[in-house]
């Protein structure tokens, strides 16, 4: 099998802040594959180099043979990603965000409606599809974000948390359907969890990135065994370690820099 | 193509659905030409300078293009912080298009603003000195829209967040506005006439003025050739400035 991912050295300084530190993996084509941590581990910033949106401090990243800063273009008629963070235009109906989805990865117009109908209903907001995003609730956005990402079918599909706030009915929808379209249609899958029964159940091979560095790989037997333990998220407890991670750090953040807003007038 | 048509239609959808906004848009000018129209009226009268809306309603055409143009542009820090600025930046099409396909929209707004601007200063009493000029003043006000949106454009793919915003526009946009000789004229005006040759706005303005009330500054020829000039490199800087975004 050929790499349609290569990482080499990679490595993501914020200032001195190194939030990836070094890593290297490949990815297989048609193969999914998991890539989890902890919170603030890195993931999400690793996913960002690899779409696009973000230049490494160091290291090679290629996408189905193009070098991703070289070649940022091709690189981008490759893949799909459905983000982290919200990322639906609010004052566009849910429809029309799909629908202009549609035109920025040029899905053929006949395809294009035959496909939203199709994932909308999936994703149980076909009745709702003329309503404003705005006047969504989190999970229906979160539905919408993942109906729009597999609205064409990419080499390549990121899912950085897709099911993070959804029922397990929609879980469940959802993955069959990438199941699926990896099988049918040989797309790669690299996704993030936090729902390690998730990974387990879907996901070939898996890495476990902390600290910025990945700590194992391989699938989730390989892991099991290797920790001696039963289930993978005993597996991941034993890499990582029970500490709880300062998550809330992004978020204090935040709130410092509305206060130094608010007071700077 | 399909790309810029899209970009610019959303641009649109988002002010018509958005009332706050442009009823918001178009009160600032009004309030504009009533109380420093009738304020000065008599004042610009007696120093000779003839009827002071003729003067004025082209001023305001271009306070309100700036003002809505900038605004336009400014609004990816909107995106970033929403979000939806990934969703563009991530597809497989050229920056360059986004960024036009945006730009256009944003001008397109700014100059729908400036035309109403134009129909209700008719009912202030405000007579075009020729009917058949008005289709070139609009290209004007296209023009100058595209320059503001591009340099709204510029500015807000090096601004993180929110907080640049009120900056750009107390230190920015006031100025530009106020220097360029759109409430007053440039002639009598010293020191700063000489400051509003660096004002681009000052030519968007005196082009406007020139076709339709019949008053220049510069002429309609240097008008345009500098207009048309900073549009350019406007765009130029704006869709660099974009493609290096990062998020
Ligand atoms: N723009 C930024 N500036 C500074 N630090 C950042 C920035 N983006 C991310 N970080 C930091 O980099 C680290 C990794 O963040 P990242 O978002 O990749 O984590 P993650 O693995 O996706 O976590 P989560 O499970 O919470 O989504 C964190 O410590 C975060 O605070
Ligand atoms: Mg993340």
């Amino acid at each position: 099998m050929s790499e349609i991912i290569e990482v080499k050295n990679l490595t993501k300084k914020f200032g001195d802040f190194v939030a990836v530190d070094d890593i290297s993996f490949e990815v297989n084509k048609g193969e999914i594959f998991a890539f989890l941590g902890p919170n603030g581990a890195g993931k999400s910033t690793t996913i960002k180099m690899l779409t696009t949106l973000l230049t490494p401090t160091q290291g090679t990243l290629t996408l189905d043979g193009h070098s991703v800063m070289k070649d940022s273009n091709a690189v981008r008629h490759s893949f799909g990603i459905v983000f982290q963070d919200p990322s639906l235009d609010d004052e566009l109906t849910a429809y029309e965000n799909m629908d202009l989805h549609g035109v920025l990865y040029r899905v053929p117009k006949a395809l294009c409606k035959e496909r939203i109908k199709q994932l909308l209903t999936l994703v149980e907001l076909w009745d709702r599809k003329d309503n404003y995003v705005k006047e969504f609730s989190g999970g229906m956005k979160r539905r919408l974000e993942i109906a729009r990402g597999l609205l064409h079918h990419p080499k390549i599909l990121f899912l950085d948390e897709p099911t993070l706030g959804l029922d397990p009915q929609t879980r469940n929808h959802m993955w069959s359907y990438i199941n699926d379209l990896n099988k049918s249609e040989g797309i790669t899958v690299f996704f993030t969890t936090h729902y390690m029964e998730e990974a387990e159940r879907i996901a070939g091979r898996i890495a476990i990135i902390d600290h910025g560095k990945i700590i194992a790989s391989g699938t989730a037997t390989e892991l099991k065994s290797k920790t001696n333990t039963k289930s993978l998220e005993e597996a991941f407890l034993a890499l990582t370690g029970k500490v709880i991670r300062d998550e809330e750090v992004g978020k204090v953040d935040r709130m410092r820099m509305m206060h130094s807003a608010w007071t700077k007038k | 193509m399909k790309t810029i048509y899209i970009l610019w239609l959303r641009q649109l959808k988002r002010y018509f659905r958005s009332k706050s906004r442009m009823i918001g848009s178009l009160a600032q000018p009004l309030f504009f030409l009533l109380s420093l129209g009738y304020g000065f009226g008599p004042v610009f009268k007696q120093a000779g300078e003839g009827n002071y809306i003729q003067f004025l309603v082209p001023g305001i055409i271009g306070m309100s293009i700036i003002f809505t143009s900038i605004f336009s542009g400014m609004e990816i820090i909107w995106d970033r912080q929403f979000g939806f600025l990934k969703e563009t930046l991530v597809a497989p099409v050229s920056r360059f298009n986004i960024m036009i396909g945006r730009t256009i929209g944003g001008a397109t707004v700014a100059t729908l603003q400036g035309t109403l601007v134009l129909l209700i200063s008719f009912l202030i009493g405000f007579k075009p000195m020729n009917w058949s000029l008005i289709p070139v003043a609009i290209v004007v006000m296209l023009l100058s829209a595209l320059l503001f949106t591009a340099m709204g454009t510029a500015i807000a793919s090096k601004l993180d967040d929110m907080q640049g915003f009120q900056l750009i526009m107390n230190f920015l946009v006031m100025p530009l506005f106020f220097l360029s000789g759109a409430i007053f004229p440039l002639a009598s005006a010293g020191i700063l006439g000489k400051i509003a040759n660096f004002d681009p706005l000052s030519y968007g303005v005196d082009a406007l003025r020139s076709l339709l009330s019949g008053i220049t500054h510069y002429g309609l020829a240097t008008d345009f050739g500098i207009l048309a000039i900073i549009t350019i490199a406007f765009l130029a800087l704006g869709s660099y400035f974009f493609s290096k975004i990062q998020i």
